[in-house]
């Protein structure tokens, strides 16, 4: 039912921080929140079960958590396209940087048409606006975006109830894995620089990303 | 690990897991439904192969699921046979960038890249066999090893090979695991191989992204097939 009223509710292309929280936010959202905030208290060994308990609170939770992850893709994708027009980069970073854009195109338009084939509605693209002057200040927000989004998709993967989205989130999180090795390695940073790839839930997620939604 | 690894990082998935051993079985509800899938085949452009988009759980009859099974069979039922499947790899890893940093071929920059890559195995290693104990498992036996090393360039490739090949393991077991928190630590462990082949990639001046948007899965017996040259005895 949360998920009804959040689809059926929706502002017409609102953009902002709001439409990066599941615009108005559905019961089933808040819910999770609250799960959330109790983790912090009680710390992550409860967060796992609370979390998933208020997902599956949430009408449709696999279209919530794809239409979360289809608002980080448009992030990146306005992020890289953005860079593209009108940073001055090199050869090199100019040619990396078309690669991961047509990828995270990708990510969207598959994202938007299986939420549309579930039933749900695809979010709108949130309005960006990232702070890149030269080539140096884009590789490190991109190597910020490619890392919080490879933990954001493994926050959220096992909350995924189908097995099949399951299965294109892994083969999704595993190509932004690739895109933050590649951007660190530009950098002279370790394209690794964990032996675990650290899980964020949503809301750090959404705190990460806040600075590049404008208002 | 590598050296910026904090406290706050190492409380991973995994960790949790070990801590909280009790594993929830986790329900496949097919939901969604074929369109749902078929859109995501097309937009993948998946060819089909894949063993990873089939039903509900692992007693699927599927021929590709099937063979998956087959194969990881020797290594455990269900969630227990992935970890010491994925364990194996693990040590073939780590066995491997033991051998090249070794060998003499690297110095520098290259060589201090691959011994934070072999770290990173170890920790997978201890990690997973630390879990399979707390499941109540017995850890699959490291395998006995032999790779071919004759010269930087030829090795990086290996390199590049076998993580790409362990990443698409992963992704191809992903899908398969029943317990949540064996799944939150395979994801987790999935992307560092993902960004480990990434890496070997550019340094080999491959794509770092080879099968383009979607990472392909790799089932259990291709995966044992192109290991299968590495092992002794």
């Amino acid at each position: 039912m949360g998920q009804q009223h959040t689809q059926t509710a929706t502002q017409p292309a609102a953009p902002g921080l709001e439409a990066v929280e599941f615009e108005p936010l559905s019961r089933g959202a808040l819910i999770a929140r609250g799960a959330l905030g109790a983790a912090a208290v009680y710390g992550a060994v409860a967060a796992g079960p609370l979390v998933r308990r208020a997902f599956a609170q949430m009408g449709g939770g696999d279209v919530e958590i794809l239409n979360f992850a289809l608002t980080l893709e448009y992030l990146e994708s306005a992020f890289y396209e953005g860079a593209l027009d009108e940073v001055d980069l090199s050869g090199e970073t100019r040619e990396f940087a078309q690669t991961i854009l047509d990828d995270e195109n990708e990510h969207v338009a598959a994202l938007a048409k299986t939420i549309k084939s579930l039933g749900g509605k695809a979010v709108a693209a949130p309005m960006a606006k990232f702070p890149y002057s030269d080539e140096a200040a884009f590789l490190e927000l991109a190597q910020t975006l490619e890392d919080t989004g490879v933990s954001a998709y493994d926050g959220a993967a096992p909350a995924i109830r189908s097995k099949e989205l399951l299965a294109t989130a892994g083969s999704i999180v595993q190509v932004e894995a690739r895109h933050a090795a590649r951007v660190r390695l530009a950098r002279n940073e370790p394209p690794a620089p964990n032996a675990f790839d650290p899980a964020l839930s949503q809301r750090q997620v959404l705190k990460a990303v806040q600075p590049f939604v404008a208002a | 690990m590598s050296d910026t690894t904090t406290p706050e990082d190492q409380d991973t998935a995994l960790t949790r897991l070990t801590r909280d051993p009790l594993s929830r079985r986790r329900f496949f509800v097919a939901t969604g439904g074929a369109t749902a899938v078929s859109a995501l085949l097309v937009a993948c452009g998946d060819d089909g192969d894949s063993t990873t988009m089939t039903s509900s759980d692992n007693t699927s009859t599927t021929a590709g699921m099937g063979m998956s099974n087959d194969a990881i069979a020797q290594f455990g039922k269900g969630d227990i046979g992935i970890l010491n499947y994925a364990l194996t790899l693990e040590y073939i890893e780590d066995a491997f960038y033991s051998d090249v940093i070794a060998s003499g071929l690297f110095k520098g920059d290259q060589l201090a890249l691959i011994k934070t890559f072999g770290r990173d195995e170890a920790a997978h290693v201890a990690a997973l066999t630390q879990t399979v104990r707390k499941l109540g498992a017995k850890p699959a036996p490291k395998p006995k090893t032999k790779f071919p090393l004759d010269d930087a360039q030829s090795v990086l490739e290996l390199a590049a090979t076998v993580e790409n090949l362990g990443a698409a393991a992963y992704l191809g077991q992903a899908p398969r695991i029943k317990s949540d928190e064996v799944l939150a630590a395979a994801l987790s462990i999935h992307a560092v191989e993902g960004r480990h082949a990434a890496a070997l990639n550019t340094l080999t001046d491959q794509s770092f992204v080879p099968d383009g948007a979607f990472a392909k899965p790799a089932d259990a017996k291709t995966v044992l097939d192109s290991v299968q040259p590495f092992l002794v005895g």
